[in-house]
Formats: structure tokens, sequence, C-alpha cells
């Protein structure tokens, strides 16, 4: 297991070296690394520290924390379906951002936006739980999530269309599919509590979701605590999903590819999974992000864009397992 | 010792009282088989003991610390759940839970424990096997083996070998009985009354929300409560071989 | 292209005027006679948008609906090339003969305008003297400067005005260089931040940000924008002066002059 520890931090490292040096300014690599960490006068420091770092960062937390809540999730409802942008999750706390923008509460207290986005990722947490929860089948999971996403997103688009800004009725894009372009360190330490609260409360349920690989009775009776574990699961998603939609709009299938495609390296344990994915998720954004700007680069791609090209048709994959081996 | 012991208990669901004015004592060395038609509780009465639902009474395991509680009792479920494609020996491992703290990683008296349960269910030659893909014989055993690797003096189990094929129920009864002759104790839900009177030192009768009879197998299983409880007619002989019991005719 | 008639139009000067679009209603409001522009568009009445707010409130508003417009019984309707083409179409059907007027790309078209206007109006020699102070006030602008600081304009989403727009246009005529041209913007475009930014401008002139707030405009109060404007935001923004080709934009240039000597202050 360290063996893929090293290699996937490895991994995470060299994207996001490489998210730093990749951009629309043609700035040599030295030249940008040596602005970014020894600074000095002139613009190159600017676009380094200011714009780059901020994205290459905001990337690296976005994407663990993606990767870290669907492996929970997973984990806890004990199907491989389960992913936060599916689900429901990410289109609950995109409403409660804009929600939050719309009347002002973000701009009148600095933590009010990730608040808010909190706010309506445990409202999306707990309908998934109280429609599909651990028992419910693939086809409820699924349900629950069409269910929460289509309404999540009618308000959303409502909302929008209500504002007397001319732009926000064209944001519903950004909110939807996501995306890190010109985001500034302030977006960092606004989201940087939450997603590290949350993936705190995450990271402690490993023992509990590898004793719940046999059912639910089996863990209690060891004396995993279920209601407490239920109620880590909701915060810490709600946390780590609120914060990262707030910045970066809803990201779709992170939370689903990643553990699906880590899960036969760490044997199939949900609790090595969790830091598995973390990892991997960073991983997968940050590369998300550099083909983002390296594939048209005029365009503005959106970040949800790739995600959910490389995420769908393994959506589509995993449903046509079930349907054969009646999951 | 005693392991377990229920005073006044009963066991709700909803409104409704499923079992009422339930005493009993199990001691060590017992293997208790708890019979009883459909429906009569056996499931519910397992679970209320350990304190997995409601109940009224006092149950002396329920009342325990829930980590005492998983040094306490090694609990086997009927749906013999395993939800991941993970190999046999962390499956295993997992009965070490309560042994184990937070972050804790399994120290070389967890690893003993592992091989020790392993070796007793014969399954050394299975360690990187994927369980979810073994037969559900060999899977039973996988999960026996997990609840051994607790180290806890009770075992409780509902019907671990329904669906079985006969070799792996009578191994898996052997191995309850050798648990009991060893100074543990096991308390397992049967249907099958054949197996209960030939491994259980004692059987307990559950019908109408009550216990009917509470004894030796050959005391339990008269021609009347077996008609009474079970509607059945049934052959009953000590033989050298140990006690038979075979149904025959259902009666009135 | 403009249709009209120069000889028919003074006897036949429309006597019902609706103006459809922001540009046609402030040259309209500047040009007409009391009493012949009947309605002006609501967005006439608009701070942000409108230089003529006070005037524009005298005037029953419209919300550039063919119906509604109709109903007013107008002989001649002024839209913009860009009006919404079902509602200007429904109107030509429907009988009532609509002028079109393009947007302005340069000052040099602020004065085509102001003439096109009069005509339709039935006013030419009024439109000419407009267009002559206009003239004479503009000369004064463009006289040649020696130092040009380096502006960027930089609005919701990113967007860039080059050198063939009226903003870009404003901004040379006041004694800038506008950094658009060396990335490649003529017209308008969205500019990466990262190339405005190694571009080095002097100053950023961004837009008022409309209430309520959205996240195309957050990108105007960047950390990175802010950095380059140095000290001076509330200086270098644009405003209802330079939405429209009028002779408004003068007010426009002579704002960015002032800004041009705060720059070149040491």
């Amino acid at each position: 297991m360290t063996r893929l520890f090293i290699l996937l931090a490895g991994l995470v490292a060299a994207l996001f070296v490489a998210s730093l040096v990749v951009g629309p300014a043609q700035i040599g690599v030295a030249q940008s690394l040596r602005a970014l960490v020894a600074g000095g006068e002139g613009p190159v420091t600017l676009v380094m520290r200011e714009i780059r770092l901020p994205r290459a960062v905001l990337a690296l937390l976005i994407g663990g924390s993606l990767g870290l809540a669907g492996a929970a999730m997973q984990g806890y409802l004990r199907n491989p379906l389960a992913d936060p942008g599916l689900i429901g999750v990410s289109g609950s706390a995109a409403l409660g951002a804009v929600l939050a923008i719309q009347t002002g509460f973000a701009a009148g207290f600095a933590f009010g936006l990730p608040l808010a986005a909190l706010a309506g990722a445990l409202a999306g947490v707990l309908l998934v739980l109280v429609l599909a929860g651990p028992g419910g089948s693939s086809l409820t999971l699924i349900l629950a999530g069409i269910a929460i996403s289509a309404l999540a997103a009618a308000c959303t688009a409502l909302v929008l269309n209500l504002s007397p800004n001319p732009f926000a009725a064209n944001e519903i894009v950004f909110w939807m599919m996501g995306s890190l372009a010109d985001r500034s360190m302030v977006h960092v330490w606004i989201a940087l509590p939450l997603i590290v609260l949350g993936a705190l409360m995450l990271a402690t349920l490993a023992r509990g979701l590898d004793a719940l690989t046999l059912g639910e009775d089996a863990a209690e009776a060891m004396g995993i605590g279920l209601r407490r574990m239920r109620l880590t699961l909701i915060f810490g998603t709600a946390a780590v999903v609120g914060a990262s939609t707030a910045v970066a709009g809803a990201i779709g299938f992170v939370g689903l590819v990643v553990p699906h495609l880590l899960r036969p390296f760490v044997g199939a344990q949900p609790g090595r999974l969790l830091w598995a994915s973390a990892l991997g998720g960073a991983a997968m954004l940050l590369a998300a992000d550099i083909a983002v700007r390296m594939i048209l680069p005029d365009r503005d791609l959106k970040l949800g864009v790739v995600t959910a090209l490389i995420g769908a048709p393994l959506f589509l994959h995993l449903i046509y397992r079930t349907r054969r081996e009646g999951l | 010792m005693t392991l377990l012991r229920l005073t006044g208990f009963g066991v709700t669901l909803g409104k409704r009282d499923i079992l009422r004015g339930i005493d009993l004592k199990v001691r060590e060395g017992e293997l208790v088989g708890i019979i009883g038609p459909n429906g009569a509780g056996k499931t519910s009465l397992m679970r209320a003991a350990l304190g997995l639902t409601q109940r009224i009474g006092q149950s002396s395991v329920a009342a325990l610390s829930p980590r005492a509680r998983g040094r306490a009792v090694a609990w086997m479920p009927q749906s013999r759940e395993i939800a991941w494609p993970v190999t046999v020996e962390p499956l295993v491992m997992l009965g070490r839970t309560p042994h184990l703290g937070a972050g804790q990683r399994p120290s070389a008296a967890d690893l003993a424990a592992v091989d020790r349960a392993m070796q007793r269910m014969d399954l050394d030659a299975f360690r990187g096997r994927t369980a979810t893909r073994l037969s559900g014989g060999e899977q039973a055993r996988v999960l026996i083996a997990r609840a051994l690797a607790q180290e806890t003096p009770l075992m409780m189990a509902d019907e671990p070998i329904a669906g079985l094929d006969p070799a792996h129920q009578l191994a898996t009864m052997q191995s309850f009985a050798d648990l009991a002759q060893e100074g543990h104790s096991v308390i397992v839900s049967l249907h099958d009354l054949g197996l209960a009177a030939r491994h259980c030192t004692r059987l307990i009768v559950l019908d109408q929300g009550g216990v009917a009879a509470d004894g030796p197998p050959l005391e339990v299983l008269t021609a009347d409560l077996v008609r009474r409880v079970f509607g059945i007619r049934a052959y009953l002989e000590m033989t050298p071989d140990g006690l038979v019991f075979q149904p025959l005719e259902v009666v009135a | 292209m403009v249709a009209l008639c120069p000889v028919a139009a003074i006897a036949d000067a429309p006597q019902r005027v609706v103006s459809m679009n922001l540009c046609t209603d402030q040259l309209a409001m500047l040009l007409a006679d009391e009493g012949q522009l009947i309605s002006v568009s609501r967005i006439a009445a608009d701070p942000r948008s409108s230089a003529m707010v006070a005037q524009a409130s005298l005037y029953p508003a419209n919300s550039g609906l063919a119906e509604e417009v109709f109903l007013m019984q107008p002989d001649l309707v002024l839209a913009g090339s860009f009006t919404a083409r079902a509602s200007v179409n429904m109107l030509e059907r429907l009988g009532i003969r609509v002028i079109k007027f393009k947007p302005a790309y340069g000052l040099g078209e602020v004065r085509d305008r102001i003439i096109e206007m009069g005509a339709a109006l039935g006013h030419p020699e009024r439109a000419e003297v407009m267009a002559a102070n206009f003239d004479a006030r503009l000369a004064h602008y463009l006289r040649e400067v020696t130092l040009r600081p380096r502006a960027a304009l930089y609005y919701a989403n990113g967007y860039t005005s080059g050198d063939k727009t009226l903003a870009g246009q404003i901004l040379a005529a006041a004694g800038f260089e506008n950094i658009a041209a060396e990335a490649g913007f003529d017209g308008g475009g969205v500019i990466p931040l990262e190339v405005l930014a190694m571009a080095g401008p002097d100053t950023v002139i961004t837009s008022r940000p409309y209430p309520a707030t959205s996240r195309s405009e957050e990108v105007m109060g960047h950390p990175v924008i802010e950095a380059l404007r140095g000290a001076r935001p509330e200086a270098a923004l644009t405003d209802s002066d330079w939405v429209c080709g009028t002779p408004f934009v003068l007010q426009a240039i002579a704002d960015m002059t002032a800004l041009r000597e705060e720059v070149l202050r040491p």
C-alpha cells in the first residue's frame, strides 16, 4: 500500500507543478517557478501567485474533496454508484451558493458563501439518505439523485433568471458545469476551512466503513456507532462538497470515477479507498484543469465538461454491469 | 461464569409484543440452539439481547458499552453480507475491530488471532482469494473465521447453516461444538431440528411470545412439544451415533 | 444601410416617432422637435446605461414589444440593427416604417449617426450643426500626445475592446495606448487575465458592476486587477457616456484625459 501512496502522491505533485506552468501567457517553466517561489517585481510574479497558484491549489483541494466524499458515500451506502454530483449534493450546494450571492448574504459576510453552500449540500445529503439510505437499492439511489438534481437545478435556474443583474441568467452554465478560471487566493481562503474540517471528519470514517463490509448489524455489534457515522458522513460530505461548489460550481463524476478506478488497487477495502480517492481525485481534477487550458484554450471549456466526458461513459458501463449482475 | 443473562426480557416491534417475560442464563461451555416455528421471534430475540433493537427488561450484554460488547460477543447475522470484493485475510481481520484503537494498525497479537481463526476453519489456502468469489460454504467458513478472530467468550449466530450442503452443515456445527468444549459458548438459531438435536447441549424453544421449553435436547423434544409447537410428528432416538431426530409427518 | 429619401424628408417629417433602442433614444431626444418623439425604450431611464435619464423620464417608456409599439400608432420607428429581429420584422409586416441604425464602431461614425438621425427625423440642418460642434470639440482632444500610458479595458467575463471599437477609440483619443492591440484584439473579445497581467498596463478600466452580484462581474474585482489599477479604482470606470455613439462620448474622453493625467503624475 505504501507503493500506491507514493505513486499517487508523486502523480499529484507532478500534476500540481504542471498546472502551475500551463497557461495562456507564454512564460517559460524556469522563469515561472522562480517567480512563484522567489517573488520579485513584475507581472510574472503577479500571474504566478495570484492567478496560477490559486487555480492549482483549488484543483488539488476540490479534486481531493470530491474523491474523498465519493469514496465515503460509496462505502457507507455500500453502492459503487454514489457520487456527490450524480446524487444531487453538488446541485443543492450550488443552489445554496446562488441564493447567498443573489440575496447579498455572500457579500455581507466573508464565509457566507461557503456556509450557504454547506447548508444546501446538507439538505441534499439528508434527502439522499432519507430517500435511499443503506438498504436502498441502486435503483432507488439513482432515482433519488435524479429527483434532487432536477429540483436543485430548477430552483437555481429560477433564482438566476429572476436576478436584476443581466449577467446572472447566463451563469447557470458555470454553476452546473464548474470552472476554476480566474479564481483568486480569496477563494482559496474562504474554501479552505470547511474543506479541511470536512476532510478530517470523513477520514475518521475509515474503520467504520471497513466494518460495514459485513453489513450494519455485524458492524454495530462490533462496536461501530452507526448513528455517529451517519452524522459524520452527512456533515463531512456537506462541508467538503459545499465549500468546493461555492468556489468552483458543481463538478461531477470525480467521486464516481476515482474510487472505481482505485478500488482494485486497495483490495476493495473502503477505509484505504478514502485516502487513495482523495489523492486520485486531486490528480484527476488537476489533469482535467490542465486539459481545459491546453485543448481549446481560446474557448472557455468548462471543467465539468471534461470530467463528464470521462465519467459519463463509465457511469453507463456501471449501470450496464448492475443490470447484468443485478446489484 | 455467566456469559448472557436475560431478566424480565421482552422484544417489541412498534406497539406489538413479540416476546415477553423471558428469563434465562447462558454459562460457559454451552452450545445453545434456539428453535421455533417461523415468526416465533428467534432473530428478534438475539438482536434484542445484543441491544440492536427495542427491548424491555435487562440484558447483560446490551448493557455493555459498544466496545466492551464487541469484546464480549461475536455476532453473525443471517444476511451473511460481504459488500465489497475484499480478500479473505482482511475480511477475517475485521473481527479484530473491537480490539483496535482509533487509527491503530493491527499488532502481532491481532495477526496471530487471525492466523488461528483461519487455521481452525481450514482457510490457509484461501488467504489471498477474493471472498465474494468463493462458494456459499467457503464464504460461511470465512465469516465464522471472522467471528472466531474476535476471540470473544460468547458467539451468537443467526441461521449460520441455512443453504449449506450437508458436509458444511455438519462441519460448522462441529466447530461450534468444539468451541463449547473449549469453554466458549455459542448460541445459534436453527430450523434443522435434526442437527440441533445432535450437536446442541441445550435447546430453547420459542413459541407464542415466550419460552416453551429450555433444557437438553432429549428432555425438550418430547412428542407432545413437537406436536404442539411445530405441528409435526417426529422420530427421536438415542443411537450409538448420537441423538437422531427426524420429522415424519405433519399433524393437525 | 439606412433607407431615406433626402428631398422628401423635410416635407414629410414624421410626427409620431417611437424609438426602441438606447442609442436611437438618445440621438432622437437630442434632435427631435417638441412632441415629435412619443416614446423611448425603458432602458433610457436606467442611469447605468443612459446619459439622458432626466429627459427620458419625460417620455412614456416602451419595452420594445411589437404589439405595444404598434398600438402607439407611430409613423416612424427607430431601432438598432441588433434590436430583436422578430419584433422589428413584425412591425414592418404591419406596415410601419422602421429605420435601423447600426452601432457606432468608432469616433468617426458618431458624426455619421448624428447626420442619419437628423435625416430620419426631418431636421438635417440641426444635425449638421450638432455634428460640426462635435467635430470641433473632438479635434481638441485629438491633438498629438507624446506620452501614451498603457491602458486596458476589462469588462465582465474578461471581455476587452480593441482599437476598432468605440470604447477603444475613446481611450485612444484621451491619449492612452490600448494593450488589446498587442494582444491581437481589433474588435471585442475575451482576454485571459494572465495575458492582461503580462502586458503590464499602467491602469485598467472596468465597467461599473450591476446591482445584485453576478459571478461574471467578479473577475473585475480580482486581486490582479486591483494590483494593476494601483490606487485609482474610482476614476477608472466606464459609464453611460461610453455606451452609445452620441456627443456624450466627449465626456467620456474628458474623464479619460483626467485619468491619464493622474496616471502620468509621478
